[in-house]
């Protein structure tokens, strides 16, 4: 690649050599001689200080946060459950109390409304992970064995609903299955069925929503995997006797389980979680965790519970990522011996 | 150069032998480029064929024809006598070796060498026992219960080759099966793969660009160049008596002299080359138009460095040494003609230290026997 013409130096070469010099130029200078050495002294280094920034980032955002739901979720109910609560340690005469209140979890055990929540977000979750799976896999699939010169304008379909709200595209929805909407008034139209079929608020509405959010994170890591699979293998299955598709059950679907599994979850969590859609799209009726929590928090004003919800939710969903986590980690082990 | 093979029996010298593998006029094109062109090719019962030629010579678009994975825009492929135009690849009674191996990552070598007898639904109990017997046969018995990545290159190249052979095909086709092994791996390999294939009695077709490796394990080559098969023989045939310049250069290295003939009787040709600086006499008749350019093929070792002037008027040169690079138990001399063509000599190092050994600037005799020389009009 190097250029024929010495005197020839193209724009990238010349913004790395202008780089090269900045990056010299700053390392040399004794500004940052000075600080880097005062760091050192501290016990920081360059290294440290760039792993910091996610440090900093999820002990801010995620971990002060957690602390604080926590810390409410031990907070005794009294008639309106807002702030300001009771300390959670106190100390007199010479002794730490630590005041552990934790009647809001045996509560969320006790009412059965809890309970059943729970359960059925799982369902919800698990079903339509399900679909988004048996959506997603032959999407995944078509786009990872076309030419790869439409396959970045396929992926880039896929991730194009992104570009417009999450609410708007839920709002859509409720058009497009309304009484009057385009798909009952065609089939109206059809002479297929005499009254508008209620789809909104039911929920069939509501896994139409979830699937069709949560489909794109379902592809992409399904994608990744199937791009990369070695289609010699394939051939190798049909030349040793085996038919094209139990060469595909045999070879490709085993070998894609990491993509499966990755997207599974990135669908399973936030569906379990799930808020907007069901209350938007599902009926009166539908029970989610994510719509117990908020009723929770803002129409009974119960902070204490909702946030006992939110902490029972986050150690169910820990779980799996854990789980994930660990299968991940032998993965990358046997492909690091490979 | 004579293989063990050849020695043995030649079933291609038989008019009578019924070949095993008869590929006829097959062609393929992808749009307009045109893969292979024409081929006609019959293989025997037995052989290790290779296919031998650069890349994008059309040899892996055969194979793969062979095997099912193209079909032939035109022409058809027998198999022990049955036309395999219509048969799918995973009813075809060939099996292949793939250049990457294509080992299954996530079955064990067992598992892998099992895979096809499964597809057949035999008994578990005869599948393990074939599994086991082919896995001793490469020495891969310990390694049974290890994954792929697990193994080096010399044992994933033996596990490809056991779950190729285990389902006794009539064809294997390997596609360069040694390649992707190191210099030292390799020639062991090479032996131990003709030892196998003896064996077992299976009919090889071997994809190759690697001239030594065809020489080594073939029975017999097929040059190929630009999709069509340009000569068939045995190393021998193939080394000695080159068909046209492509052969005689693709294959090993050789000295090429262009000329014009000067008489052209039954029993020599005599030409008349000015890249020689002189006249080259052939021992045999050349059938071609009179004062037609012919180029004449010397083999380096087949050429004679002296210093004093050769007896024979013909096909001989002055010149001046070069280059000498000293290999061990050959030397490779670079002379320069007096006509300014470079010409390559290699002279066996015969005596541990010669005192009068040729040396740089020198002037030098080269010249060579009548017989040593090719002649190819193409």
């Amino acid at each position: 690649m190097a250029p024929t013409n010495p005197g020839y130096v193209s724009l990238g070469e010349r913004l790395v050599l202008w780089m090269d010099q900045l990056w010299s130029t700053v390392l040399d200078s004794a500004p940052y001689r000075w600080s880097a050495g005062a760091m050192r002294r501290v016990g920081l280094h360059g290294r440290r200080l760039v792993i910091a920034v996610p440090w900093l980032w999820l002990l801010l955002f995620f971990l002060i946060p957690f602390v604080i739901v926590l810390k409410i979720s031990f907070a005794e109910t009294r008639w309106l459950g807002t702030p300001p609560y009771g300390p959670l340690f106190e100390w007199a005469d010479a002794q730490l109390h630590i005041r552990v209140n934790l009647a809001n979890y045996l509560y969320l055990i006790r009412d059965a409304l809890y309970v059943k929540a729970f359960l059925s977000s799982l369902k919800v979750a698990a079903i339509s992970t399900i679909f988004c799976l048996l959506i997603g896999y032959p999407m995944a699939y078509a786009i990872a064995r076309t030419d790869p010169r439409w396959r970045n304008v396929l992926l880039l379909l896929v991730i194009l609903p992104f570009w417009t709200s999450f609410l708007l595209r839920v709002y859509a929805w409720m058009g497009l299955l309304g009484n009057n909407g385009p798909i009952n008034q065609l089939l109206m139209a059809l002479g297929l069925i005499s009254e508008p079929l209620a789809m909104l608020n039911t929920d069939f509405a509501m896994y139409i929503g979830i699937v069709y959010s949560y489909l794109p994170f379902m592809i992409l890591p399904l994608y990744s995997n199937l791009e990369k699979h070695d289609l010699t293998l394939l051939e190798a299955a049909v030349d040793l006797g085996c038919k094209p598709f139990k060469a595909f059950l045999s070879i490709t679907l085993p070998l894609s389980m990491p993509g499966v599994i990755a997207g599974s979850m990135l669908v399973f969590i936030p569906a379990v979680g799930e808020f907007v859609i069901p209350r938007l799209l599902g009926g009166t009726d539908s029970l989610m965790i994510g719509r117990v929590l908020w009723d929770e928090f803002f129409l009974n004003r119960n902070w204490p519970v909702a946030s006992a919800v939110a902490v029972v939710l986050l150690i169910v969903l820990v779980i799996p990522i854990m789980i994930f986590q660990r299968y991940q980690m032998k993965e990358t082990e046997a492909e690091e011996r490979r | 150069m004579a293989s063990p093979m050849e020695e043995r029996k030649a079933p291609w010298l038989d008019p009578d032998a019924a070949p095993y593998i008869r590929i006829e006029g097959i062609s393929k094109k992808f749009g307009d480029f045109v893969a292979v062109a024409d081929v006609t090719l019959n293989i025997y019962r037995g052989e290790i064929f290779c296919l031998l030629g650069g890349s994008g010579c059309g040899k892996t678009t055969l194979l793969r024809m062979l095997a099912g994975f193209e079909r032939p825009t035109t022409g058809k492929i027998f198999i022990d006598g049955v036309d395999m135009s219509d048969v799918p690849p995973y009813d075809r009674p060939v099996n292949m070796m793939f250049q990457s191996y294509a080992l299954f990552p996530h079955m064990t070598v067992e598992q892998n060498v099992a895979f096809g007898l499964k597809q057949e639904g035999l008994p578990k109990a005869e599948i393990a026992s074939r599994v086991a017997e082919m896995l001793s046969i490469v020495k891969l018995e310990q390694f049974a219960k290890r994954k792929p990545h697990q193994l080096s290159g010399g044992q994933r190249q033996r596990v490809a080759l056991a779950r190729a052979l285990v389902k006794r095909p009539k064809l294997l086709l390997l596609d360069e099966p040694l390649a992707a092994l190191d210099k030292k791996l390799r020639e062991h390999t090479q032996f131990e793969l003709v030892n196998i294939q003896e064996r077992l009695g299976v009919t090889f077709i071997v994809v190759t660009h690697d001239q030594e490796e065809a020489m080594t394990l073939a029975s017999r080559i097929g040059v190929m160049n630009q999709g069509r098969i340009v000569q068939v023989g045995t190393p021998h045939d193939i080394y000695e008596f080159p068909n046209t310049r492509f052969v005689a250069e693709f294959i090993g290295n050789v000295n090429m002299f262009e000329g014009v003939i000067l008489e052209d009787e039954p029993d020599h040709v005599l030409i008349e080359s000015r890249e020689l600086g002189g006249n080259i006499y052939v021992g045999h008749g050349v059938s071609t138009a009179p004062e037609a350019i012919v180029w004449t093929a010397v083999r380096p070792e087949k050429m004679v460095l002296s210093r004093t002037e050769p007896e024979d008027k013909n096909n001989r040169a002055t010149g001046i040494i070069k280059e000498i690079a000293y290999m061990g138990d050959l030397s490779i001399y670079l002379v320069q003609l007096d006509s300014g063509k470079i010409v390559r000599v290699t002279q066996p190092n015969i005596y541990r230290h010669a005192e009068d050994q040729f040396t740089w600037d020198e002037r030098v005799w080269v010249h060579w026997h009548h017989t040593a020389n090719v002649v190819v009009t193409e």
